[in-house]
């Protein structure tokens, strides 16, 4: 496609600060302020991080994310909508050595995908999930999600998310962290450069879950949709901070490299 | 070929016996009746041949199992029946439009609906014409006895791999539970073939693999397309599968094909030794691509030709797209799950034989 925008090389004499080997070239097509853009960074970091490039298999799901595979520099499928946990397992099991991970949205794990991915985690299957919580359905145009917050608006919950009738937020990584499959189940946001870093060290130790052999990782991280949310990127981060943390507490639900002793 | 090695085995065992001969080494399944002696049978021999096997959550994730397996360059498999088989509609159509390689096996019961678990040739239409939604066609064989299952589904591999396309298995609850001899000598163990498209280890050596079926612009979409109908043009030149019955000398032309071709064969039989009329029949092994050809060469040998579908009249409509006017074509059907018999086959076919436009089985689509 002519269109198509590319990342220009670098000019500066001494670099400080470059795009991540497991990236490609091409320029992100999500909305400006997005959270996806920071997320897919620190896959793309990690994977670097830990020299899997050369074995890294992604999942793209159905959603903003279903194009990831422009912008992610490996073996790619794009799965149906949901099943990314189903189809990453199919992976797996033919390659052990491979790095497998999926990268899905609130809306594709947590309402069409349950099954899969209760299943995958369930299993223990050695693949690492990245979850993105944005609390709406961003591409089909902003309707309401499972992980829609109580009262919030939606273009299919025009009145605001009524509990009564439409149930509450669910919260993924907490009824994942029951399943003894799991090694690591965590929740970080993109709302700021602190949470950031922190959803960065969670992933990490998703990633090992699965390259040490522990078993199955999940981070959940909170992002914004500012566009669907009506909202500047500025006023959408504070959202996040202000009102879905509450719904959805971040912090570390199961994390099998814990040091037990210490409680 | 070497000596022949006869063993005595079940229609669904024989089934997975060819997909492993054939090199399959992942099979994901989910209990539904009449296959589960499939999943059974690769629960254990699966893991044994050095492959994955997983009793899926759902049929939905089996098949998707399945998507990744065959991406990652794996000979894979998996089987159900009927309603198992609506279920995996969303991956096959995935699949197909990714171009990959599988195969899925539907040990037929009665439909619609749950049904119930007796023998049925109801799926014909999904089968044959894609299944999902959008344009595409997964190659469709036909076994008619437990030596097919073995065979048909170690050739169903091999199609597959052929024209990266998925391959289908279209058997019944009969073809599946009963137990016939197997000569294992017709399916010698064999690696399968490697991919260089397939995603996987060692990245660093090559270009990176990608299996999409989202093209956004209508113009890269149409791009896709015509490299598929060109693909399924060549299978439809290629694979038409078929067997022919007595029917140099016949007068009248049965067509069939799985379980209700063997009650057929036995009519035939019995026409001929009681030297009432002389039948025979084409029976039909591959259902997609149809066997159009042969039908429309031979059909005007004959005074009339009788379909019979374990159904309310499927494959008939591939007759008549065959053949056209040229002969009078006539339909008898099996319902609620029921087997034909014999007798009640010869009654059909000398009636016809009588009167090639018998009004009481006389098939048309025009009303």
């Amino acid at each position: 496609m002519s269109d198509v925008k590319t990342i220009a090389e670098p000019v500066q004499e001494k670099l400080v600060f470059d795009r991540p080997k497991s990236l490609t070239k091409r320029g992100f097509t999500y909305c400006p302020g997005c959270g996806h853009g920071v997320i897919h960074r620190l896959v793309a970091e990690l994977i670097d991080e830990f020299g899997v490039q050369d074995r890294a298999i992604g999942m793209a799901s159905v959603g903003c994310s279903v194009f990831s595979y422009w912008f992610f520099d490996c073996d790619f499928i794009s799965c149906a909508h949901g099943r990314a946990p189903a189809t990453a397992t199919g992976v797996k099991r033919a390659h052990p050595d491979a790095f497998v991970f999926s990268y899905q949205g609130d809306g594709d794990l947590a309402s069409i995908g349950m099954a899969e991915i209760m299943h995958a985690a369930n299993r223990g299957e050695q693949i690492t999930v990245i979850f993105v919580n944005n609390a709406i359905y961003g591409m089909t145009g902003g309707q309401m999600a499972p992980t829609t917050l109580e009262n919030m608006v939606t273009t299919t919950s025009p009145l605001g998310r009524d509990p009564i009738l439409a149930g509450g937020p669910i919260r993924m990584v907490e009824i994942l962290a029951n399943l003894d499959g799991v090694a690591f189940a965590a929740r970080g946001s993109s709302s700021s450069p602190r949470n950031i870093l922190k959803a960065k060290a969670y992933m990490k130790k998703a990633f090992r879950s699965q390259i040490e052999k522990k078993g199955f990782g999940i981070v959940e991280i909170l992002s914004n949709c500012n566009t669907n949310w009506r909202k500047t990127p500025q006023e959408a981060n504070k959202f996040i901070d202000e009102e879905m943390v509450k719904a959805f507490p971040l912090g570390v639900y199961k994390d099998v490299f814990a040091d037990k002793s210490k409680k | 070929m070497s000596e022949s090695q006869r063993e005595l085995m079940k229609g669904n065992h024989a089934m997975c016996l060819g997909a492993i001969r054939s090199g399959a080494r992942a099979y994901y399944g989910y209990p539904i009746t009449p296959q589960n002696e499939a999943t059974e049978y690769m629960s254990f021999h699966m893991p044994k041949a050095g492959g994955s096997f997983i009793q899926a959550e759902s049929e939905i994730a089996a098949i998707n199992m399945v998507f990744g397996a065959a991406a990652a360059g794996v000979r894979a498999m998996t089987s159900s029946s009927s309603p198992g088989i609506s279920l995996k509609q969303e991956g096959i159509s995935y699949i197909a439009m990714a171009e990959l390689p599988c195969v899925i096996a539907n040990v037929v019961r009665c439909g619609p609906g749950l049904g119930n678990i007796a023998p049925h040739q109801g799926d014909y239409f999904q089968a044959t014409r894609g299944g999902g939604h959008g344009d595409y066609r997964t190659i469709t064989l036909a076994p008619a006895s437990v030596q097919e299952m073995a065979q048909l589904t170690y050739k169903a591999f091999d199609l597959a791999d052929e024209y990266r396309n998925p391959s289908l298995i279209l058997s019944d609850g009969v073809i599946g539970q009963m137990m016939e001899p197997v000569d294992l000598a017709t399916i010698p163990a064999k690696d399968a073939p490697k991919k260089d498209w397939a995603v996987g280890l060692g990245q660093d050596k090559r270009e990176r693999n990608v299996h999409t079926t989202i093209y956004l612009e209508p113009e890269d979409m149409a791009q896709m397309h015509l490299k598929l109908i060109d693909k399924y043009d060549r299978i439809r030149r290629e694979v038409q599968y078929y067997e022919e019955f007595r029917t140099e000398d016949a007068d009248i032309l049965i067509v069939s094909y799985g379980n209700s071709s063997r009650v057929a064969r036995t009519a035939i039989r019995h026409l001929r030794e009681e030297g009432k009329v002389k039948a025979g029949m084409l029976r039909t092994i591959s259902l997609w691509p149809y066997p159009y050809r042969i039908l429309n060469e031979i059909a005007s040998n004959y005074k009339a030709i009788l379909v019979l579908e374990m159904n309310w009249g499927q494959m008939v409509e591939d007759v008549r797209l065959a053949i056209g006017d040229k002969t009078p074509i006539h339909f008898a059907g099996k319902h609620g799950g029921l087997l034909f018999t014999p007798a009640e086959i010869e009654e059909f076919v000398c009636a016809i034989d009588k009167d090639p436009n018998n009004p009481k089985t006389a098939w048309t689509p025009i009303r």
